[in-house]
């Protein structure tokens, strides 16, 4: 699938806008050739242009982790990643954890232990606690509050969150 | 954020080129700073070179220590099993900067570029010198409770935020760029500046010089046992230090064989006195002992106000960094 991402200028521009850049993403498992302007973080991307929103624009400063996004399975801010940096990459981003009906397990825990409130951190919680499961260095909920510390709850519903990860944590190293 | 065009580097000297011809034109790596800069409007480049397609990422042991590729990130840094048990305290001090998002992307060589948080500095509406030279500092008579203590001048009370650069200082690395004229290695002492009267200039690096890598010394290796990275700030995790230590100690029995003590969160660069190091040479470790390290150490601090605390606290943080480092708690 190709997709065309630009904003088209409106009337007279007065200086001419730098090329486009292609870009090649596998996103949620899907190959895409796409055309971004460079300014184009990968956040707004995914929102933007691929109506993949369950990702959410907090700050857009890289403070509060609501961008959060797995690429290659590494956690990072996408407010703070050039999407045309991210040529040849895989993004996963909370579209994409579910395999069809069946949740991820992280998933599932946020549910169970309510680790939520409004649901706006949740996406960048869920795709967070899903890198930190990856790194493999959390071993107890201290590390777990340390390394979750860039997801920011303005509802405060870090003890469901801890637990949820916690029980994701060792369900995960169970299946492994 | 500026309209600004994109290029991916192929090669070091590529990269050099394209920013020294063009003096708009930026690096960028893990993106974690300069992007959020220019989300500010306080970086504006009109080109950004991409360099993290370039062969350095690599993290290699020397003959003489281990070399960080400036392109590894400072989340495999900090866990490198080579880095965590020879220099457990750079480990300790990546470890306690940011969050793990940003440690995922942000570059060693990125972090000695980290530009200061100063409120006035990201606040385009009020006078900075380091962001307008010659407008004045809004930060000397203004809100300064993160501010300098040391090393501070009329233009410029700005601190260096970095955790990972004050380990850095403390096992004494060097730093190898290459630019239009060849490659070179600065000590770290040398790497950061004082803002004297030209605080937009936060390093010694010349326009378009690339940091390659950054080499770890084997000597400094004597320090994996009785050091500590103490950091205090506002909050437990995801905070910029209000002061940080970052103490090493080289012990025989209850005798220091050699210290090294640097400072964070006290001035516009990572704060060492080799003086004030050698003051504990030979010596028991007393705590009388390391409050003379610590009085020597923030000889000359100066307070603004609302970071005037920070002298006491500087010194109270050094007396206890030692001591955890004496008895093994990192």
């Amino acid at each position: 699938m190709s997709t065309k991402v630009t904003q088209q200028p409106l009337g007279d521009v007065a200086v001419a806008l730098p090329s486009l850049e292609n870009v090649t993403l596998t996103i949620n498992g899907t190959q895409k050739r796409l055309q971004v302007a460079p300014w184009t973080s990968l956040l707004d991307l995914l929102r933007e242009y691929l109506d993949l929103t369950g990702t959410k624009k907090g700050c857009d400063h890289g403070q509060c982790g609501a961008c959060t996004v797995l690429v290659n399975g590494t956690r990072i801010n996408s407010c703070l990643s050039l999407a045309v940096m991210q040529d040849g990459n895989e993004i996963t981003t909370i579209e994409g954890l579910a395999k069809g009906d069946e949740l991820h397990p992280v998933q599932e825990a946020f549910i169970e232990h309510d680790g939520f409130q409004c649901g706006y951190c949740t996406p960048g919680q869920i795709c967070s606690a899903v890198g930190l499961i990856n790194e493999g260095k959390a071993k107890t909920a201290d590390d777990i509050r340390e390394l979750m510390s860039g997801n920011i709850c303005r509802c405060g519903a870090y003890v469901g969150i801890v637990a949820a990860v916690e029980q994701a944590m060792h369900k995960c190293q169970h299946q492994h | 954020m500026n309209s600004f065009s994109y290029t991916r580097a192929e090669a070091v000297e590529t990269a050099s080129r394209e920013v020294s011809n063009n003096q708009t034109a930026q690096f960028v790596a893990g993106g974690t700073n300069i992007l959020d800069l220019m989300k500010y409007n306080i970086e504006r480049p009109t080109r950004l070179v991409d360099i993290t397609r370039l062969p350095l990422k690599e993290i290699d042991d020397t003959a003489n220590g281990l070399r960080l590729g400036a392109l590894a990130t400072n989340a495999t840094t900090a866990y490198d099993e080579r880095v965590e048990e020879r220099y457990p305290l750079l480990s300790k001090a990546i470890l306690a900067g940011a969050s793990a998002q940003l440690r995922n992307m942000a570059t060693d060589g990125g972090n000695l570029f980290q530009r200061t948080r100063c409120y006035y500095f990201y606040d385009t509406a009020t006078p900075c010198n380091k962001r307008e030279p010659g407008s004045g500092c809004s930060a000397i008579t203004g809100y300064n409770r993160i501010h300098a203590i040391l090393g501070t001048s009329e233009s410029c009370i700005a601190t260096h935020p970095s955790d990972m650069c004050v380990a850095l200082a403390a096992l004494k690395a060097t730093v190898n760029v290459t630019g239009s004229e060849g490659e070179r290695t600065i000590e770290f002492a040398d790497f950061h500046r004082l803002p004297g009267d030209e605080p937009q200039y936060d390093n010694t690096v010349k326009s378009g010089e690339v940091v390659t890598s950054i080499d770890l010394p084997a000597d400094g290796q004597r320090f994996a046992k009785n050091y500590t990275y103490l950091k205090l700030r506002d909050r437990a995790s995801y905070a910029f230090a209000l002061v940080s230590v970052a103490a090493a100690l080289d012990m025989d029995g209850d005798t220091i064989k050699e210290a090294r003590v640097a400072l964070g969160g006290v001035a516009h660069k990572p704060w060492r006195k080799p003086e004030a190091e050698d003051l504990l040479k030979g010596k028991k470790a007393t705590k009388e002992n390391f409050e003379r390290v610590a009085a020597s150490l923030l000889e000359g601090a100066k307070g603004f106000g609302s970071n005037t605390f920070k002298i006491e606290l500087a010194k109270r943080a050094i007396v206890r960094a030692l001591t955890m480092a004496v008895n093994g708690q990192h």
